[in-house]
């Protein structure tokens, strides 16, 4: 068990030395500073500024930059879609796949394009090689982009600055972030050992004499962008845990380091734009420890192992079900945390079949959703809690409360809640909704109380913008097609309006003097009573569903 | 509206070749030239140079002279299930659902029967249904069995198990594992 602490002590230190590193540089990056990449992404940026038909860069007013953000993420959604549906005639096509049913193809362009990648199918068996280096591939880094996007524009915003060009900053995340760092990463996977081939699968004679089938394809590109972009659609149906997408522990580490370094950096990418470093590391202190705590919690459960299976054994061992003996119990529940913490989603261990301490914390990640949180809109539900946070601390003490310098107003707390409620609201109802029909939609594969995290899970996936699910869920139906779509776009684009508007409302605002007053939010005492905040809303929204699920399924096995 | 929809058409169709055309091409070319073993799934052959499998994905062995894999929810894409594309997958069975508790006591009888004293890994079945690896103690829970079929010392067994023991990356992360195929592949070799 110590053994596995250290590992998962030297993987957070890992991480707290990396993350800062990207943070500065993507702040240089957006504030149009000078970096090492100019002398190859300048003309590249240029050709497609020049292609796309963008002359200028004047930053953009809310309706502009929201109409931006939706039209281009419709056109890029509705070309996937007809790629997925034209499958069968276009090439890459090895194993002669037909196009899927349209309520999954639907699906499967809106999971992709929300930054979700909830998949309600197997890559292998469903989409060619061409549907998936080019169509989900392609929308691995534009949704990807269009978080940071975001996230820029809101921290802009925030700060008393113009939110910015959606474009520009959509194409910069790409050429600057995201596609230099696949780049290096992807060799790096090659080298050890994850495929990249365009031939199909390989047809074998084991040494027993039975006929083997071994999937490949394009995966070393398309798998460093799936963690990178937090995105965490596999190319293989078992996604990370599948050995040639995550063929040994190099591979495990890069990917897990790599899920987190993004979202854990753009807080110290504010902290910088914003003019106050200090900040930006207390934000991201107090979600490293509520991390920390998360992680301990799933990772014990593991280990300890499940009490049933314990005395067949007849001694602890830890619950391997689900899990690949290269990871163990301990990789498995950090990256089960990570994972659902940041949006990613992609799944190294089977999460349906963790513990219920596992349980219990996944679906608290995706409750929570800023457990390092998706990219870029992540970093920005961390400032609309801060947000709620100076308005509840200002009620109590009576003054007109104010966030950096700005006075924080109904229209404020109304976008604020709207971010807050759309959650509950995508999650709860969908949930109730099924259950109500246990035989005809839920399609719940394990019985009792976990059936009921299953279904919860699913929408709490989709409204997180996560993609991991309690897998064995009958899924691929027209009800959880469409149904999930709904969870997924309401999650994903009402909070990026109204993380705009409020933004631009923001940035619009005459600032106030400080005086004696003021309410400082940059000291341990506020990011404490935030983290209080963050964690007693999460828990009165959700603690019913957590203890229907993993809490009474935990009860239940001892 | 109009002039974002026209600039969203063009921005999309240039980032598509940029990500999905240039990006995949580029890793594609230096994998093909560079590294062309793991790009092709990392394909091993036989003494005869017959294809027999992946050095990593896992295989069915039943065999008395083999060591055994991990139970695998997809019978390790073998047989006519996983034809043509292969596949992948996992029971996703909780831990509160009594088919796993009966699936594994099943299994535990059957290694029992065996004389394979049973190990978590054993009993558990894998993530992928691909794993490649038993750990070093479910090696040991079946060396008997192995050297007694295939009358081998047990100190040349020992060593092509520790051979063909993956360890933790840097000595640190990850849990050690047993290639099985790779092993039961140099037991035939011998």
């Amino acid at each position: 068990m110590l053994q596995g602490f250290v590992q998962i002590a030297l993987i957070l230190a890992i991480l707290v030395a990396t993350a800062p590193l990207l943070g500065r540089y993507m702040a240089r990056v957006f504030l149009g500073q000078s970096t090492w990449l100019d002398k190859i992404a300048r003309p590249l940026e240029s050709l497609i500024f020049a292609g796309s038909g963008i002359t200028k860069h004047p930053s953009m007013g809310a309706t502009q930059y929201v109409s931006a953000a939706l039209i281009s993420n419709l056109v890029m959604g509705v070309f996937v879609f007809l790629i997925l549906m034209f499958q069968g005639s276009l090439p890459l096509n090895p194993t002669g796949l037909a196009a899927p049913s349209w309520d999954l193809a639907l699906h499967t362009a809106i999971s992709f394009v929300t930054n979700t990648n909830q998949q309600h199918y197997s890559g292998e068996t469903t989409y060619t090689y061409f549907s998936q280096a080019g169509a989900l591939g392609f929308l691995m880094f534009t949704s990807a982009a269009t978080g940071i996007a975001v996230a820029i524009a809101f921290i802009r915003g925030l700060t008393g600055q113009a939110i910015g060009n959606f474009y520009q900053d959509l194409v910069l995340s790409i050429t600057r972030i995201l596609l230099p760092i696949s780049l290096v990463g992807a060799i790096l996977l090659l080298v050890a050992g994850v495929p990249e081939t365009l031939a199909g699968p390989a047809q074998v004679t084991t040494l027993e004499g039975a006929t083997q089938w071994i999937a490949r394809g394009p995966v070393a590109h398309f798998e460093i962008i799936k963690e990178l972009g937090e995105n965490g659609g596999g190319f293989f149906g078992i996604n990370s845990a599948h050995p040639f997408e995550n063929p040994n522990n190099f591979a495990n580490l890069l990917e897990t380091v790599i899920m987190m370094v993004i979202p854990a950096g753009l807080i110290i990418t504010y902290g910088i734009m914003a003019g106050n470093p200090e900040q930006g590391w207390l934000i991201f202190w107090m979600v490293f420890i509520l991390y920390g705590i998360l992680i301990a919690i799933a990772a014990v459960g593991e280990f300890q192992g499940n009490p049933l299976i314990n005395q067949i054994l007849g001694e602890t061992q830890p619950n391997l079900e689900g899990k690949e003996v290269r990871f163990g119990w301990v990789l498995t529940a950090l990256w089960a945390v990570s994972t659902t913490g940041t949006m990613c989603g992609a799944v190294n261990g089977m999460h349906d079949s963790l513990m219920p301490p596992g349980g219990f914390v996944t679906l608290s990640d995706l409750f929570l959703q800023i457990i390092w949180g998706g990219q870029g809109t992540g970093t920005a539900y961390l400032f609309v809690f801060l947000i709620l946070t100076v308005f509840l601390t200002g009620l109590m003490v009576g003054r007109t409360p104010e966030f950096l310098g700005r006075k924080i107003e109904k229209r404020e707390i109304v976008l604020a809640s709207l971010i807050l409620l759309i959650h509950p609201i995508a999650i709860l109802i969908p949930t109730a909704i099924t259950l109500a029909f246990p035989d005809t939609l839920a399609g719940i594969s394990n019985p009792g109380f976990h059936g009921i995290s299953q279904v919860a899970y699913e929408y709490a996936s989709a409204a997180a913008n996560n993609g991991s699910g309690f897998e064995g869920l009958a899924d691929n139906t027209l009800w959880w097609n469409l149904s999930a779509s709904f969870s997924l776009i309401a999650g994903r684009y009402v909070p990026i309006v109204a993380l705009i508007f409020l933004a631009d409302g923001m940035a619009r605002k005459q600032p106030v003097p400080e005086t004696s007053g003021t309410l400082h939010t940059d000291t341990t005492l506020f990011t404490g009573i935030t983290a209080g905040a963050i964690i007693i809303l999460g828990a009165l929204t959700f603690l019913p569903i957590l203890v229907l699920g993993p809490v009474a399924e935990a009860f239940n096995l001892v | 509206m109009i002039r974002n929809f026209v600039i969203s058409l063009r921005s999309t169709a240039l980032l598509w070749i940029l990500t999905a055309l240039i990006y995949p091409a580029i890793v594609l070319v230096i994998g093909q030239l560079v590294f062309p073993y793991q790009a092709n799934g990392s394909l091993i052959t036989d003494s005869q140079g017959q294809v027999v499998g992946s050095a990593l994905i896992g295989q069915t062995f039943t065999e008395e002279g083999y060591f055994w894999s991990r139970p695998s929810a997809i019978n390790y894409s073998e047989g006519a299930d996983a034809s043509p594309t292969g596949i992948s997958g996992a029971s996703n069975l909780a831990p509160s659902n009594p088919d796993l508790l009966s699936r594994i006591e099943a299994e535990a009888q059957r290694l029992e029967d065996n004389a394979v004293q049973p190990t978590a890994d054993l009993l558990y079945s894998s993530g992928s249904g691909l794993d490649p690896h038993i750990s070093p103690a479910a090696a040991q829970a079946q060396f008997d069995r192995v050297a007694k079929a295939r009358s081998i010392p047990p100190q040349e067994l020992q060593s092509l198990i520790t051979k063909h023991t993956e360890g933790r990356f840097l000595g640190i992360f990850g849990e050690p594992g047993v290639n099985v195929l790779t092993l039961n592949l140099a037991l035939d070799n011998r």
